[in-house]
């Protein structure tokens, strides 16, 4: 039975958005910046797909921002506004658990003159509130923190620090790293104080290529690619009309059936938890895993076993998964968010994650219960002594 | 400049006496193959110890990139050609100076240079014979170019002509592989691991004119399919030099963990070779291959001490192991690696099957008494394993 529980890396795109996509890349093919009705047409889709993403956000179509995803996103949310702003100053925050599209692009930063504060986080990957009020500073511009851990599925606790943010300092903006939040929780930036938000296309059933920054007006941003002017000149080149179709089509979609998939995510995740646990001993869950937590994103730490080897034995049953983080996992590479919650070393190596979507099954989740109850045990025995 | 004949160096195949119509023939197919996969015309012609290419509507950097993949090239000259007129006679010195005066303007813009002129008069029926021809062509040249000045020593541009059916102008040498041409020899097995070494050791036996088959010895769930699609990529850089490449990939993980469950763990990897070796002595038998090729360097890991090499060796029956790299320094390899273009595919962090369950401290001076009466422990189902091995053999053909 294929079983793809690697949804935090990439999902399948819905059908509906495939197809729409094909239609517009053959019939619908104009510029936006046509003068003529091709030109229109496509540029009509443009619109349309802002408002529709707008409206899932209770947002301004004129404050969404095309992009080519999650990673442009955030080099365009952390450039732009710290080039901006630097006037106001020079000191950003952020967490260490952010993915590396945050991480780098604030190391960058620094050798641009920036200073960055890195938060840490507790057991559970959560960064405290207290950390981030004393992190604070007449002179900090930006706050970046991410609205999912992709490594662990912890939420980390957003609202609460844009209501602290704007108390403590108006002036500082904030944004959100939302690629794994988005199509999971119910977001809306301006009750929860957040200027910018990063969202990608292809972790919510929509087209690889594809994301959008949600720039709440008024925000100070500068672009950091320049050309023909399009989108206000904040983003130059000519837009990706069926990517930027097929992300509103996707993510009209995850949002229509919202409350009945996340139960049943939840109450999934929470089956594959308790069976788990039952079935298997010396085994250990990241982060916290009740209702606070994603419903999608399981991290699981199974003692002497290698997670890279257990991958391929489930990959051999037609189960799909991740070790680590998967972005990273054809290079040795620690796991950051796994260090930062302190996962014991040895552990490190064998930390597995399932990530599920809409599509996943009670029989796919029982599939893989039975499939790990018999594959572990056998790896278990033959270990590097 | 635009060139439009290549003469071609070859060394050591000049030597062979009566066989030698055997590696120039076999020099000459091998630079067709290569060629075919180049945009433009070519023909090949082999006269009098040296071969030509004439060229037209062709890329000249491609043309070159694939020359050097042929063994037994040491050099390649981009060349100006001058043909014989209607009569069939030679142009006459005149004619010859202009061409040599504009080949240096072609390919010399900054004429800051030394030079000597090097004639060889093969067509003893020219009228002046190479001495004067040097002589009035370095003149001719000082006239023209008051810049450049005579080196008979040790000059920087040696500017070549030579007098024979026609009239080649010639002064720059590409470096060529070397080595002999492919298919002078006959086939060895390569095992083919994955990192660095094992491909270069192919590279350089089959510079001797080998034709190389491989065998990969694959590990799942251990190891990842892209550990695989490495060896068929490396496998695939050795293609560029052979034409082909016959990869055997072997399932091995059964063997493994039979004797990790059944033998000492600091013997796992000694024991795991001589099986390793074990297989592939017997698929190259099969396969009618001469020899073993391995990429072992005397101490570089545990499993090369000469005590692991002897231990290893004696399990191979049917032919010798042919270990070109076995007096080579880590970095001597590498450079190598980098050179054949190997070197960034194998350093790929895949995990390979010699890994995955090294002892902490495997024995470093196994002796072939005591590894054999360990080896007895598997006698129950070892040769059925080997067997099942070798009959789910799979093949891929890697062509370049």
């Amino acid at each position: 039975m294929e079983t793809y529980l690697d949804n935090s890396a990439t999902t399948m795109c819905y059908p509906d958005v495939a197809e729409l996509v094909s239609k517009i890349m053959t019939q619908d093919y104009g510029n936006p910046s046509s003068m003529h009705h091709k030109g229109l047409v496509a540029e009509n889709h443009v619109k349309d797909a802002a408002g529709k993403i707008a409206a899932t956000l209770k947002a301004d179509p004129s404050e969404i921002m095309f992009t080519s995803g999650g990673t442009e996103s955030d080099n365009l949310a952390l450039i732009g506004v710290a080039r901006a702003n630097m006037r106001a100053g020079k000191h950003l925050i952020t967490t260490q658990i952010e993915h590396p599209a945050i991480l780098e692009t604030m190391k960058h930063l620094e050798s641009e003159g920036f200073e960055v504060t890195y938060l840490p986080v507790d057991e559970n990957g959560l960064v405290r509130l207290e950390d981030l009020e004393h992190a604070l500073r007449s002179d900090t511009i930006l706050v970046s923190m991410m609205f999912v851990n992709n490594e662990i599925g912890a939420v980390e606790p957003v609202a609460e620090a844009g209501t602290l943010i704007k108390r403590v300092n108006p002036s500082t903006l904030f944004h959100v790293d939302a690629v794994q939040g988005y199509g999971k929780f119910r977001i809306c930036p301006k009750q929860m104080g957040i200027d910018l938000l990063s969202v990608s296309g292809h972790k919510i059933h929509g087209p690889k290529g594809i994301g959008f920054l949600y720039i709440r007006s008024g925000v100070k941003i500068t672009p950091i690619v320049y050309g023909g002017g399009q989108q206000k000149g904040m983003r130059s080149g000519t837009e990706n009309v069926p990517g930027i179709a097929g992300l509103a089509c996707a993510a009209e979609e995850i949002y229509e059936n919202f409350d009945a998939q996340h139960v049943q995510m939840q109450e999934l995740k929470h089956y594959f938890i308790r069976t788990l646990s039952e079935k298997l001993d010396n085994i250990r869950f990241n982060g916290k895993t009740d209702e606070t937590s994603a419903p999608h994103i399981i991290s699981v730490s199974i003692s002497g076993i290698r997670a890279e080897v257990l991958l391929h034995a489930l990959e051999d049953k037609e189960i799909y998964v991740s070790a680590g983080s998967a972005c990273a996992s054809n290079r040795p590479h620690v796991s950051e968010t796994l260090k930062a919650i302190h996962v014991q070393n040895e552990l490190l190596d064998s930390t597995i994650r399932f990530s599920m979507s809409v599509f996943t099954t009670k029989e796919q989740i029982d599939y893989t219960i039975e499939t790990l109850c018999a594959i572990v045990p056998m790896l278990r025995r033959y270990s590097r002594q | 400049m635009q060139y439009h004949a290549f003469v071609i160096k070859y060394a050591e195949i000049g030597i062979k006496g009566k066989n030698r119509y055997i590696f120039e023939e076999a020099l000459v197919r091998q630079m067709r193959r290569v060629l075919e996969r180049c945009e433009g015309k070519f023909v090949i012609t082999r006269v009098a110890g040296r071969i030509y290419i004439e060229a037209s509507d062709f890329d000249f950097d491609e043309t070159i990139a694939n020359l050097q993949t042929v063994f037994g090239i040491t050099g390649i000259c981009p060349a100006v050609t001058i043909e014989r007129d209607e009569n069939a006679k030679l142009p006459d010195y005149q004619h010859l100076s202009e061409a040599v005066i504009k080949f240096i303007e072609g390919v010399y813009p900054d004429r800051h240079k030394t030079f000597k002129v090097k004639c060889r008069r093969v067509d003893k029926t020219y009228p002046m014979d190479s001495m004067e021809i040097d002589r009035s062509l370095g003149g001719d040249i000082l006239e023209h170019f008051p810049e450049m000045k005579v080196d008979v020593h040790d000059p920087e541009i040696w500017l070549n002509v030579e007098i024979r059916e026609k009239i080649n102008i010639f002064s720059e040498i590409i470096p060529g592989p070397g080595g002999m041409p492919l298919g002078t020899s006959g086939k060895a097995m390569l095992l083919l691991s994955g990192g660095i070494d094992s491909p270069v050791a192919g590279y350089m036996i089959a510079k001797r004119g080998v034709e190389i088959e491989a065998v990969y010895f694959n590990a799942p769930p251990y190891t990842s399919e892209r550990a695989r699609q490495k060896v068929v990529d490396l496998a695939g850089i050795i293609a560029k030099y052979t034409g082909k490449v016959r990869l055997h990939v072997i399932n091995f993980t059964e063997i493994q963990l039979y004797i990790y469950d059944h033998c000492p763990h600091d013997e796992l990897t000694i024991i795991m070779r001589r099986y390793m070796m074990k297989i592939a002595d017997r698929i190259a038998a099969s396969q009618n291959c001469l020899g073993l090729i391995t990429g072992e360097s005397i101490g570089q890991v545990a499993s090369q001490t000469m005590q692991s090499l002897l231990c290893t060796n004696e399990v191979v029956e049917d032919m010798p192991v042919y270990r070109p790299l076995i007096a080579f320094d880590k970095q001597d390899i590498v450079d190598i690696s980098l050179k054949i273009g190997a070197y960034d595919t194998s350093i790929l962090p895949y995990e390979d099957c010699c890994t995955i369950f090294v002892a902490k401290h495997p024995v470093t001076k196994p002796r072939a008494d005591i590894i054999r009466k360990h080896e007895l422990d598997l006698a129950d189902k070892i040769d059925e394993l080997v067997q099942t091995a070798l009959d789910t053999d799979e093949v891929v053909e890697i062509r370049k």
